[in-house]
């Protein structure tokens, strides 16, 4: 009886310190990215504008020659485009995939589509840039001209990085639907597609949004396997071809040549709390559709 | 002989149905006649294969995996399972409302259109009096009307039953096939239930499950009566009720058993 009741308080203990624990963690890790992040506007006194909007990015010149500049806009629009277009290419076949695995081929997509995803979800991201680096940016060299570290090798690879999670989150959605929808539909003289597209997807859809979010959010983080492929100029890509640079690849490219306390250094923390805050968004959108997804 | 007795013909017509879900044999040998026009009720015990058979008459079993039939289901003189038949076109003209009522996620208004759209209708005129004149015959519309916008999942249980069959009345199928509707509804939603399907005897045929002798009795004009997926007796409503021929049947609605 009393051990029983030692039991149950130890085992409240312990949860409520590893609660505590990750409250205090995540407290005190955005705690550290803002302090840093903040004191480029507010001790090195740039301006939140140049930071965002300029694609200046010099951050080693000298006071007497104007520096340093940290204008983060070349790599802002590198992220974002990176990820939307690793998105545009990922969302529907992952969408496209998942109908197949769930509604078409059953028995097949389940033995041997499934477990190929897992597998594909589970290759660290260095292999798949190094994949990108040794297949893919050859061949872009050689059939489609430039130097083959471009914006196309980064968001190819990354579209194969997020199919993973698309597929399995949008799997799940769909299979959790209820069967009597199905059945409503084909005994009103639908076809398979028909209602597929007409009532599966539609129904479907808080967790197909939730799919792509999180496909575009773990984009959007990914930092060695882009790098590894897109040349990391500091430039606004112009064409597909043009190699460029992201937020993530800055940062690693920069941090190990800077002294902690210098603009250039609170400057990539900046970025840091960039995409802390773009995930923050991310959460946020899963948030509201899936809200909106269980009212209706 | 037997057509001058019955002025009315036969809209489908099961012969020696067999069917197999896997291994296990749901029903055996099963012949039944559907009149025209007319309510057939299925009545039986729980599991003893009433919901698998309606649903022969639609081929909606070919959507569950592993099953296998034998034997013939005609719809006006032709078998449906015949090599070359369509179900899709099968199940425009064979209509079917679920034990439990199904309204998809969507607007009133769409879910009615859904069988009209699905079937090539794009006017949104044409669209908007299909939606009306079905709501209007399952007795919905008044109801509705000035919600129609709103989702269907925020109805009544009665009123989303009513719903899906305004939404199968939409296709204008020939026959409407009811696996037990009033099941999960109140004595007056059931009670307007079977107004509705008084009426619409006269422009549909009508199969109905159920587990209600006093339904049975009050709206059907045939009943067949089920047990271990055998069909055991089949007559006229009057006669199954008041002098059944098989012993089985008597213990049945009597309620000494089932
Ligand atoms: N999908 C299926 N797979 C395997 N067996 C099934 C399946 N559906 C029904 N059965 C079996 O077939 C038999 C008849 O089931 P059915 O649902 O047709 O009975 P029912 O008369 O409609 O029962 P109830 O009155 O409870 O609805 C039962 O023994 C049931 O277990
Ligand atoms: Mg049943």
């Amino acid at each position: 009886m009393n051990w029983k009741f030692f039991c149950d308080r130890a085992g409240r203990g312990l949860t409520l310190f590893c609660a505590a624990l990750v409250i205090v963690l995540t407290v005190s890790i955005i705690y550290f990215i803002s302090s840093k992040g903040l004191a480029t506007f507010f001790t090195n006194g740039i301006s939140l504008r140049e930071f965002l909007l300029s694609d200046q990015w010099a951050p080693d010149r000298a006071a007497v020659d104007g520096g340093p500049l940290v204008g983060a806009k070349a790599f802002i629009a590198g992220s974002v485009l990176v990820s939307l277009l690793a998105v545009g290419v990922s969302a529907p076949l992952g969408i496209i995939v998942a109908v197949f695995i769930v509604e078409i081929a059953p028995g097949w997509g389940q033995r041997v589509l499934q477990p190929a995803v897992e597998l594909l979800a589970g290759i660290p991201s260095v292999v798949y840039g190094y994949i990108g680096l040794s297949l893919l940016v050859p061949l872009i060299r050689t059939y489609l001209g430039g130097g083959g570290f471009s914006l196309l090798a980064g968001f190819l690879v990354l579209s194969v990085m997020i199919l993973p999670t698309i597929i399995s989150v949008s799997t799940d959605s769909i299979r959790a639907l209820p069967v009597e929808w199905k059945h409503a539909s084909y005994a009103l003289g639908s076809t398979r597609w028909q209602t597929i597209r007409m009532v599966l997807v539609p129904a479907a859809r808080s967790g197909l949004i939730t799919a792509v979010v999180l496909g575009m959010a773990r984009a959007f983080g990914e930092a060695l396997a882009v790098q590894m492929v897109i040349g990391n100029t500091r430039e606004i890509p112009t064409s597909i071809l043009s190699p460029m640079m992201t937020l993530t690849s800055a940062i690693t490219m920069d941090m190990g040549a800077t002294v902690m306390g210098t603009t250039w250094n609170n400057a990539l923390w900046s970025m840091g709390l960039l995409l802390l805050l773009m995930s923050l968004c991310f959460i946020l959108i899963i948030r509201v559709v899936v809200r909106r997804g269980a009212v209706q | 002989m037997q057509r001058m007795m019955n002025s009315v013909g036969n809209k489908m017509e099961t012969k020696g149905l067999n069917l197999y879900y896997k291994n296990f044999q749901a029903l055996f040998n099963v012949s039944l006649p559907v009149r025209e026009h007319r309510v057939t009720a299925l009545i039986g015990p729980s599991g003893c294969g009433k919901s698998t058979f309606l649903r022969t008459l639609n081929r909606m079993n070919d959507v569950i995996e592993g099953t296998r039939i034998e034997g013939e289901v005609l719809l006006d003189g032709n078998n449906i399972y015949a090599p070359g038949v369509d179900p899709v076109a099968l199940r425009k003209k064979v209509g079917m409302v679920f034990q439990r009522p199904n309204p998809f996620p969507m607007s009133i208004f769409d879910n009615i259109a859904y069988g009209p759209r699905i079937h090539g209708i794009k006017n949104k005129e044409t669209l908007a009096e299909i939606v009306e004149k079905s709501l209007q015959a399952a007795a919905l519309w008044d109801e509705v009307k000035d919600r129609l916008h709103k989702s269907a999942l925020g109805l009544s249980g009665g009123q989303q039953q009513r719903l899906v069959l305004a939404r199968v009345l939409a296709v204008e199928p020939e026959v409407i096939l009811m696996d037990e509707p009033a099941s999960a509804l109140d004595p007056i939603s059931t009670a307007k239930l079977e107004d509705l399907i008084h009426q619409l005897k006269n422009n549909y045929t009508i199969v109905i499950v159920t587990h209600n002798m006093q339904q049975a009795a009050r709206i059907s004009d045939y009943t067949g009566f089920f047990l271990n997926g055998e069909m055991i007796e089949y007559d006229y409503t009057n006669n199954i009720f008041t002098a059944p021929r098989d012993k089985r049947t008597e213990d049945y609605i009597t309620g000494r058993f089932g």
